[in-house]
């Protein structure tokens, strides 16, 4: 069997998908793809997103057909980097298909369990993903949790260990944020690291969580390989007060959907499923409390309490911006006449979830920062 | 964060971190803490069916068991409620609730309205209803349409044990009565759970599944026999959404007529019995509120109006099932 054939996967999108249906093929058979290239649009009960090749090569066989549902792990198509025949490619997927097991349904989180850690009195949830020294670390934002990384978590753990935790007041994470400001979350991932002897990391931070990497870089530099920022807090006064106040106040689902819709630039892509399991964070006891006490530190008054703005030219180490031109929760202007040390990326037409909505763009860029 | 644990489990989770949370929560009745006439810690039955075992060792003297006298110890249950505890009664089978309709319908219902809203009557009523496990008329009957009908009560139907849990903690926290009713079948059904408390709102329904042709509005055990339905109908090409009630009292009608809104369609499926029941109210509702929007009369899947039979095969026969529900749609799609 040729070793330049390579088959090509239904992804896993966080701990809970288990198959995945072929929207539509973005290339043909004989195409030359590059590494990062999207080939597939595959849609899951909770979101739609385009399936990334890791290797580079020519499509030469489109094995799913669109349409069809397929269990995570299954064949999608064949990509080869090197000389193989029709009989071998023909050859490879007969083998692949007899040996191809689907997980079972108690199986989902079978070598991609989350573990939880005492950080200070407080339990903080983690996913931890890949191997490799100096790992990075992903923080979410506001009101959202460690899923908010499912595009991004596996490609960037294909060569180097990834944590992505639960903020406090987040995802099963304890629901005690202490004072609750960009400070004080800051601390608290300080001490997350420090219960994970995680000496130095390559910190993302998205919304909120970019402004708390941010103070994590400023204050304790030691720690921080390297920064990226995505539609950051921290970086100006201005935010969507009405949508902070409105995810916080909203107990119904046609209250939150709204909302929610204002982070994407294609709002179809918050499905029904999306917000029932927002509903259900935001019906846990305590998170209430908490995410008012967060905001209240955070936002008072519809506006940024915390702006680092003046201090990101102190970082020594690489940092990056990405930001989604038409972001309606952080505007992108906050990437403007930032200073030289900052490489800035702005996506245009992107929203505030950018790092879902162009996943492997997010994903490039963060590797060509991190090495 | 969540992980699979049972229905069964789910409940008995709900109850013993609402009595770690507030000790004003006490449970009673017949066996739910000892059980055969012997000390809780000697024989703890937790309950027919086990739900509440391990309580009375936590708990203690807040787990009381009762005589086999559902008049008195509903009364006073309600009558705790009144006091400042909040009570959760424990009644075996729904089907017993004839002998104590006075405290519930004329006493727990009335107090807020007839104290001018001064009274509050924070009761929960744990009941198991259902067919399907061969315990005959007396003991297998879905009688929450006759709770649904009396104002001033709540009703809650859950068919997961994430709505179990939540649908609970929702109930104990309440300040009015309500009734809480477990399919006895549903017990041994596992599903993602969170390990934390959390509430779901009562008059809120669940939209278990996404469609284009046809809504099928359904609750509790029901809910399962209509997504095997929908499975089935997928494979020729209709779209079924279905709609979860999950309460009954309030009833969340914006979701239902919403849906049939979309679709165009109505199937109904309830396993009580046909007279005056979910089935009918529902489909009365979208015949008034949503007539326009139909493309084809209501369905309605239902149990037979007759006692459940003891006789297994008949028992079997007696249940609405997945058949039943694709025919219902199929008549209702033009394509029987």
């Amino acid at each position: 069997m040729s070793d330049s054939i390579h088959a090509i996967c239904m992804p896993k999108w966080g701990l809970s998908m288990k198959e995945g249906t072929v929207a539509a093929w973005l290339m043909e058979e004989g195409d030359e793809i590059s590494f990062g290239d999207e080939v597939m649009d595959v849609e899951t009960e909770k979101i739609s997103s385009a399936v990334e090749v890791s290797k580079s090569g020519v499509l030469r066989r489109r094995v799913a057909t669109e349409g069809e549902t397929l269990s995570v792990g299954a064949m999608l198509g064949v990509l080869t980097d090197g000389d193989a025949s029709d009989e071998e490619i023909d050859a490879f997927i007969t083998e692949f298909q007899a040996n191809y097991v689907p997980p079972a349904d108690d199986e989902e989180d079978a070598g991609a369990a989350t573990e939880t850690v005492d950080v200070d009195g407080r339990a903080i949830r983690y996913l931890l993903r890949g191997e490799g020294d100096v790992p990075v670390l992903l923080v979410h934002g506001f009101g959202g949790d460690l899923n908010d990384w499912l595009f991004n978590h596996e490609a960037l753990a294909a060569t180097r260990a990834v944590y992505a935790l639960d903020l406090p007041g987040h995802g099963a994470s304890s629901k005690d944020v202490g004072e609750g400001g960009v400070g004080a979350l800051a601390a608290m991932v300080i001490g997350f690291m420090a219960a994970l002897d995680i000496d130095k990391a390559h910190l993302v931070g998205h919304s909120l969580g970019g402004a708390i990497a941010l103070s994590v870089a400023l204050d304790h530099g030691e720690k921080v390989a390297s920064l990226t920022l995505i539609c950051s807090a921290g970086l100006g006064g201005e935010i969507d007060g009405d949508y902070l106040q409105g995810f916080v106040s909203a107990e119904r689902r046609k209250d939150l959907k709204p909302h929610v819709e204002k982070l994407f630039s294609d709002p179809a892509l918050v499905t029904r499923q999306m917000i029932n399991d927002l509903l259900a964070f935001k019906r846990i006891d305590g998170v209430q409390a908490a995410l008012e006490t967060i905001l209240a530190a955070f936002a008072p008054g519809g506006s940024q309490s915390v702006v680092l703005r003046e201090k990101i030219g102190e970082i020594a180490v690489p940092v990056l911006t990405i930001w989604g031109s038409d972001d309606r929760i952080v505007p992108a202007s906050h990437a403007e006449g930032l200073p030289g040390n900052v490489r800035v990326e702005v996506m245009p037409g992107q929203g505030h979830m950018v790092q879902m909505e162009r996943a492997s763009a997010v994903n490039r860029l963060i590797g060509e920062l991190i090495g | 964060m969540a992980r699979k644990i049972t229905y069964q489990q789910a409940i008995g989770e709900a109850l013993a971190q609402e009595m770690a949370r507030d000790e004003t929560v006490i449970l009673m009745g017949e066996d739910v803490a000892g059980g055969a006439g012997a000390p809780g810690e000697d024989d703890a039955w937790g309950g027919v069916l086990g739900v509440t075992k391990g309580l009375y060792g936590k708990f203690g003297d807040r787990v009381l068991d009762t005589p086999i006298t559902e008049s008195a110890f509903i009364g006073a249950a309600v009558g705790a409620a009144t006091a400042g505890l909040r009570p959760v009664a424990e009644l075996m089978f729904i089907d017993f609730m004839g002998v104590c309709f006075d405290q519930i319908f004329n006493q727990a219902a009335k107090f807020r309205y007839m104290f001018g809203g001064n009274a509050e009557t924070p009761v929960v009523i744990r009941t198991m209803y259902g067919a399907g496990m061969r315990a005959a008329a007396q003991h297998s009957q879905c009688l929450y349409p006759v709770f649904t009908h009396i104002p001033g009560l709540k009703v809650v139907t859950p068919a997961t044990p994430y709505d179990a849990k939540g649908l609970l903690i929702q109930a104990i926290r309440d300040n009015d009565p309500v009734i809480f009713c477990e399919h006895k079948s549903l017990y041994t059904l596992e599903g993602d759970v969170p390990e934390e408390s959390y509430t779901i709102p009562f008059g809120e329904a669940n939209v278990t599944r996404e469609g284009d042709d046809i809504t099928i509005v359904t609750l509790g055990r029901m809910l399962h026999v209509a997504h095997e339905a929908a499975d089935l109908l997928a494979k020729e090409d209709i779209s079924c959404e279905i709609v979860d009630l999950r309460t009954t009292s309030p009833m969340d009608t914006d979701t239902i007529i919403e849906s049939v809104e979309n679709t165009g369609r109505l199937v109904v499926l309830d396993e009580s019995t046909p007279r005056c029941n979910i089935a009918t109210d529902v489909s009365a509702i979208v015949s008034q509120e949503a007539f326009a929007a139909l493309k084809a009369p209501i369905r309605m899947v239902t149990a037979p109006h007759v006692p459940v039979p003891f006789a297994g095969n008949l028992e079997d026969l007696y249940i609405p099932d997945a058949g039943q529900v694709c025919q219902a749609v199929r008549t209702v799609m033009g394509k029987d």
